[in-house]
Parts: structure tokens; sequence; C-alpha cells
């Protein structure tokens, strides 16, 4: 194995160095796959990104599913093969809902998610492509994912939730009972706590879809779980609350009562329609600010105790593992974080000159305050302007122009947030927590820029 | 290949339009697995807006919206929740009735969970099961090794992720003797208890397993680096 030395065997532990020497593998793949769309317009900036690399690595990792898409239709994922008129001015277009009432994206676009290839297909996650985002919301069909057993296909007409527990009266709702309470909506971040677990030791991912991508930003509707708590009316003691998930895994966490009393939400709408399957749908509890995996999805089940249950996912994943052997637990707020997206890795600058320089930073604290760019490293830094709205937990949209003269340069950002935490570099992370904790990477990134152009994942 | 005859996709947009599918919206003597399709309003041809949906409370009781008593909902009863209510926690809590031996366990596990986390435990990283054996003392390491034995801080823990999760294929099949079986097997052969073919287990024994990794945990202490303005 060419990894042996980048992955070593009892660091990783075997299911995690298979994970990242397969990964390392089909990126390798999809980078070098050739071009047959290249063309001039591509003017070099997205070098090796085309669709036809996309779905050759969906291929090699997604198994059938893609298969099919290719072979029904010549288009994208999400997207029609529709005929393409060589004068659009001198003919008429297609017609009114021939797309059955439910539009899709243009077949010229290919954005999609990328699966980390994990050992198991069931217990994996796919990434969005923050490198093409534009704004703070990702759209739905590209949110990330992360699964533990596959992703069901539930009813809402027989989906229950059941609360119970220390509470006066235990109760169940339908999704119709759900839909009939008072609602909010919220534009709010959900990232897992395992984004940038490859990025810890050295730079290993090229793009920051693969760097970055298991943060994304949805608006989500649905009803406050306080209101649900109150209707139930919580015993005195009450500490914690279980959340579980009606899929093959029955997905646990726990999670303290303060925060379901704060600002918890019983989601069933994302982005304007019902949540999509593969973020929980018919119910997802979103828990804003806390690590993704706590936003328990296809939520069947909430029991109020006065102990956290110290479910499989809170002792044995998703505990950070310190240098003195010591575990935190619990570590759930997000913090702040923020990730240049444009340029970002295996893009390649054609040529010297203006580029805006723009990228999202977020916290589970609250809002960005600021978010600065440096150019050379970290020496000097500029403040970047930041896109209103500025919302707390929330993915935040920055800009800088720049201009690049074509000399080596090394793109960073740093975020602060309202609690005045600014991200840190990454030794500054190692030096406390070492090189095995694998959640909770907010370090600042580096893209390193080429005299040709070409821009690399760095540390720096 | 698309159709570039006008007339040809006029033709199929008009047999395809829901203006024509009246028959369909009959969801109750029909079987269906997805939504039902749009119905239509008479005259105008407008679909139909979604029906307000329906409280499941059998009475509309009363109401205070300032006190979040809304009459939605209703009472689960004790059946409906020990129906899902399958967590157990550190103290025991939400163990089930039964028993099971390490020599019981033994054969269980080669048949259910060998195939993916290997006949020694020692996992099969091409299947992304996860070793269960091993690794103690090394979690200050350069290379620490997070197994059952070395890392997971309850027994508790061991039992319910095995009743709830595995084995992959088929989640949730293990009757609870084969559950405290299994238990009993692993935490055997981790020298965390007896591995005397005869020892057992069932919810009292298991609730006393101290794991050697139980003092291992501590309390986020974040924000433990950043600089702060």
């Amino acid at each position: 194995m060419p990894n042996d030395d980048k992955f070593p065997a009892t660091r990783y532990g075997p299911a995690e160095r298979h994970m990242a020497e397969s990964l390392v593998e089909i990126e390798r793949q999809m980078l070098a796959d050739p071009q047959e769309e290249d063309c001039d317009c591509k003017e070099g900036m997205f070098n090796g990104l085309t669709r036809r690399g996309l779905l050759a690595g969906g291929l090699a990792l997604g198994g059938g599913a893609l298969i099919g898409g290719r072979a029904a239709a010549e288009a994208p994922p999400g997207a029609v093969e529709y005929y393409v008129q060589p004068d659009p001015t001198k003919e008429q277009g297609r017609l009114i809902l021939q797309d059955g009432g439910y539009g899709s994206r243009s077949q010229f676009e290919s954005e999609v998610r990328w699966r980390y290839p994990t050992a198991s297909i069931e217990s994996s996650w796919s990434m969005t492509p923050l490198a093409s985002g534009h704004g703070i919301i990702t759209p739905s069909g590209l949110h990330f994912e992360r699964h533990h057993a596959g992703i069901p296909a539930i009813d809402p007409r027989t989906h229950e939730l059941i609360l119970h527990g220390m509470v006066d009266t235990p109760m169940r709702f339908t999704m119709d009972d759900l839909k009939r309470l008072p609602a909010v909506s919220k534009i709010h971040f959900i990232e897992c706590s395992g984004n940038g677990l490859t990025e810890w030791d050295e730079p290993t991912l090229k793009t920051v879809q693969g760097t970055h991508g298991l943060t994304s930003t949805s608006e989500w509707t649905g009803v406050r779980l306080s209101t649900l708590l109150e209707m139930a009316g919580v015993s005195d003691g009450a500490a914690w609350i279980l959340a579980e998930g009606a899929d093959a895994a029955v997905m646990t966490r726990s999670v303290p009562i303060d925060k379901a009393m704060d600002d918890a939400i019983l989601a069933y709408a994302q982005n304007g329609e019902a949540i999509r399957p593969e973020q929980g749908y018919p119910l997802r509890l979103l828990l804003p600010g806390y690590e993704g995996n706590t936003h328990i999805k296809w939520l069947r089940r909430l029991e109020v105790s006065d102990k956290p249950f110290m479910t499989r996912e809170e002792t044995s994943k998703y505990t950070d593992l310190m240098p003195d052997g010591s575990a935190r637990q619990f570590s759930l707020e997000m913090e702040a974080k923020s990730v240049i997206t444009f340029p970002s890795g295996a893009m390649k600058l054609p040529r010297p000159g203006f580029y805006e320089v723009t990228g999202v930073a977020w916290s589970g604290r609250g809002k960005i305050t600021k978010v600065e760019v440096s150019a050379d490293g970290g020496n000097t830094w500029q403040e970047a302007s930041l896109e209103g709205p500025v919302l707390p937990i929330c993915h935040t949209r920055f800009r800088l122009p720049w201009k690049w003269t074509g000399e080596q340069a090394v793109l960073q950002s740093r975020a602060t947030d309202e609690t005045g935490y600014v991200q840190p570099t990454l030794s500054e992370l190692v030096d406390v927590r070492g090189l095995n904790s694998v959640y909770h990477l907010n370090a600042i990134q580096s893209w390193h820029i080429a005299e040709d152009g070409e821009v690399t994942n760095v540390h720096a | 290949m698309f159709m570039r005859n006008l007339t040809v996709v006029c033709a199929i947009a008009l047999a395809t339009s829901p203006l024509l599918a009246d028959e369909s919206g009959n969801g109750d003597t029909t079987e269906r697995t997805s939504a039902a399709l749009p119905e239509r309003l008479e005259e105008t041809g407008e679909r139909a807006p979604m029906e307000p949906p329906k409280s499941s409370a059998e009475t509309v009781g009363d109401i205070d919206i300032s006190s979040n008593a809304f009459g939605i909902g209703q009472p689960a009863t004790e059946e409906q929740i020990s129906a899902i209510d399958i967590d157990v926690m550190p103290d025991g809590q939400g163990l089930p009735e039964g028993s099971g031996t390490f020599a019981d366990g033994k054969t269980a596990y080669d048949q259910a969970c060998a195939a993916c986390h290997g006949s020694d435990m020692e996992g099969v990283s091409e299947l992304g099961a996860p070793a269960l054996l091993g690794g103690r003392g090394t979690l200050a390491d350069e290379s620490p090794v997070k197994t059952v034995e070395s890392y997971w801080p309850y027994a508790s823990t061991l039992y319910d992720y095995v009743h709830r999760a595995m084995p992959l294929q088929s989640p949730g099949s293990l009757s609870p003797d084969e559950v405290y079986a299994i238990s009993a097997y692993i935490l055997g052969r981790a020298g965390i208890i007896s591995d005397d073919p005869e020892t057992t287990l069932d919810a009292d024994s298991m609730a006393e397993i101290e794991m050697p990794n139980a003092d291992g945990f501590v309390e986020d202490p974040r924000p433990d680096v950043g600089g702060n303005e």
C-alpha cells in the first residue's frame, strides 16, 4: 500500500486506515480522469472538476444508482437533458409543465455531492461542493449527508413521535399534530464534527469539498421542542433528553435539557418544502450550533432523564481523545470556523489579475463578527466584507477583492464570532489536542497559489 | 433523445396532463406507497390545496394558547412507549429480563458477528468493522487503539448498541438472551469478566461491570484554543 507511512495501521485503526487510503486513491483517480469535455471555455480555472470526472468518481464510489441515471438520460443528476436550440430566439422553447410541475436544474450544471469512500456503503457520508456554492444557502439536494445505516423511506401518515420519561404526561404526536402546532423558521448551518478529520496530520484531500464539505446551511421549519416539552410538563430534576431515530441504526444521542428548551426545533421542512429523505424525512431534530450527529434524523422518540444515556455515538464515537489518553465527552458546540471557497484546492488561476476572494464563515456560538483574509500565509491580514444578512449559527458569506500578481501566495481566512472567539491556527490546535482527537478541527485553512496559478491544500 | 417535433411534444403533454387524470386522488381504495396525486378543483381546474392537518386528539379539550395547551396530540400509553423504549443506561435501567453465557455467546458470535468483526474480534477493515479487543493502555500513545475493551466506558452501551443496531444486515434481530450471551463472550474475551464458559450475564450482573476506561472521559473544556478579542 502506497499510504502505509501516511496512515499507520495502528493510529488509524483498520477501518479508518482503509477509509483514508481508498479516499486518497479515489480522489486521485477522479482528478486524473481523462477530460473528454475539456474546452477553451473552461479557461483552465476549474481544472479536473468537470462533470464527467465527477460522474466517474461517483460511479466508482456509488455503485448502481448513478449507472441507472446515466443510462436513462444523458443529463447530470438532478437535471433533464432537453433539446438545445441552435438559436433560442428563432423557435419556441419547451412547454410549460413538461417537468410535471417540479422543476430541475439546468442540464449545464453538474455539481454533486461526493461520497467519502468509507468501507461500508451503509455507513458513509457525502460532502457539499462548497467551491461552486453561492450565497449562504445550500441547495437541499447538495446538503451533506451522514448516515450510519442507510436512508429509510418513511411514510409520514404512520410516523409518530413519542415523548416520555421524566414528564407529567407522556405524549404521542402524529406528523399532522406537529404541523398544527406553532412553527418557527430558522436558517442554520449543520456541520459534522468529523469535518476535516483527514487534515490533522498533513494536507490530505485536495479540494474544499473534501476538506470542508461536511457543513451546509438550510432554512429549517418546524415546531420548537420546548413547545412539546411544556405540553408534556417536564419533571423536576430533568437534565438530559434522549433523541432516537427510526433508521436501522436507531441512532441515539443525549441532549442537555437546557438546549432542548432553548432553541431546539423539530424540523419537518427544509428550504421551503418537506425535509429531504436523506436529511431525516419526515422529522429531524435540529440543535443549532451542535455537532451534526446530534441532529437526529427520522426522529421517533424523545425520553427525558436526569442523566445522559451514554449511547455508542457519545462514548465510543464523537469523543475527542487527548494526548494524555483522556477523552473529551459531550463536546457539542461547533466553534467558529471559516474557509475560502474561491480560489480553493485543485483550481488553477488562468493568469494574474483581479479575483474576488470569497468563502463562508460560521460559528455554533452565534454570529460571525469578522473575517480576515491573508494572502501571505498569515503575516498580514485584511478585513473582508461580510454579506448580510449575518445570522447567528449560520453560514456567513465573506468577500474581498484581490489582485494576484502572479507570485506565490498563501491564502487564509480567520473568523471571529460574537463571543470574541478567534479561529485558531492548526498548530495552536495540535499543541493542545494532539493528533488523535479526530473531531472538531476548526483551524485556519491554507491554500497555496503557485506561480502557474495552481491552487493546493497546504499546512502553513 | 429529445423530440424536436412540436406536435409530438404537444400530444405527449396532453396525454400526460394532470388535468385529465381526474380518477387519481382516491387514495382510500388503492394502496399507495407515495403521495396521492394532486386533486383538481371543479370549474377552474386549480390544484386543490392541502387539507389542514388533523389533530390526533380525540377531543379538542381546553385550549389555552398562552400556556401551550393546544388540544393537539394525545397521551402515550405504557404499551405504546414500551414497544419502542429500547435504550439501556449505565445503571442498568432498561435492561430486559433474560441471560446468556460465555459459551452461548461464542456460538452466537460466530454465527452473527464473526463474518464482519473476525473470529478473534480483530475487525475486518475491508468491511469497515472495527476490532473489539485489544488496545488497553494505548490511549496516550502516539497510535492509540480504541476498542470496546480499551475505550468504551460502560458495558450498558455494548448491550444497547448490539441490541439496537447489530448485526448490520439484520439489525434488531437478536433476542435479549443472545445479546447477553454475546456481551458475555466479548467482555470475557476482553478479560473484563471471567472467560469461564459458564459465566453468565443478566440485568443485575451487567450493571455491575466496571469497564477499564470508565474514568477516561472528561467534560468539554472548550474554548481551549483560539484567540479572544
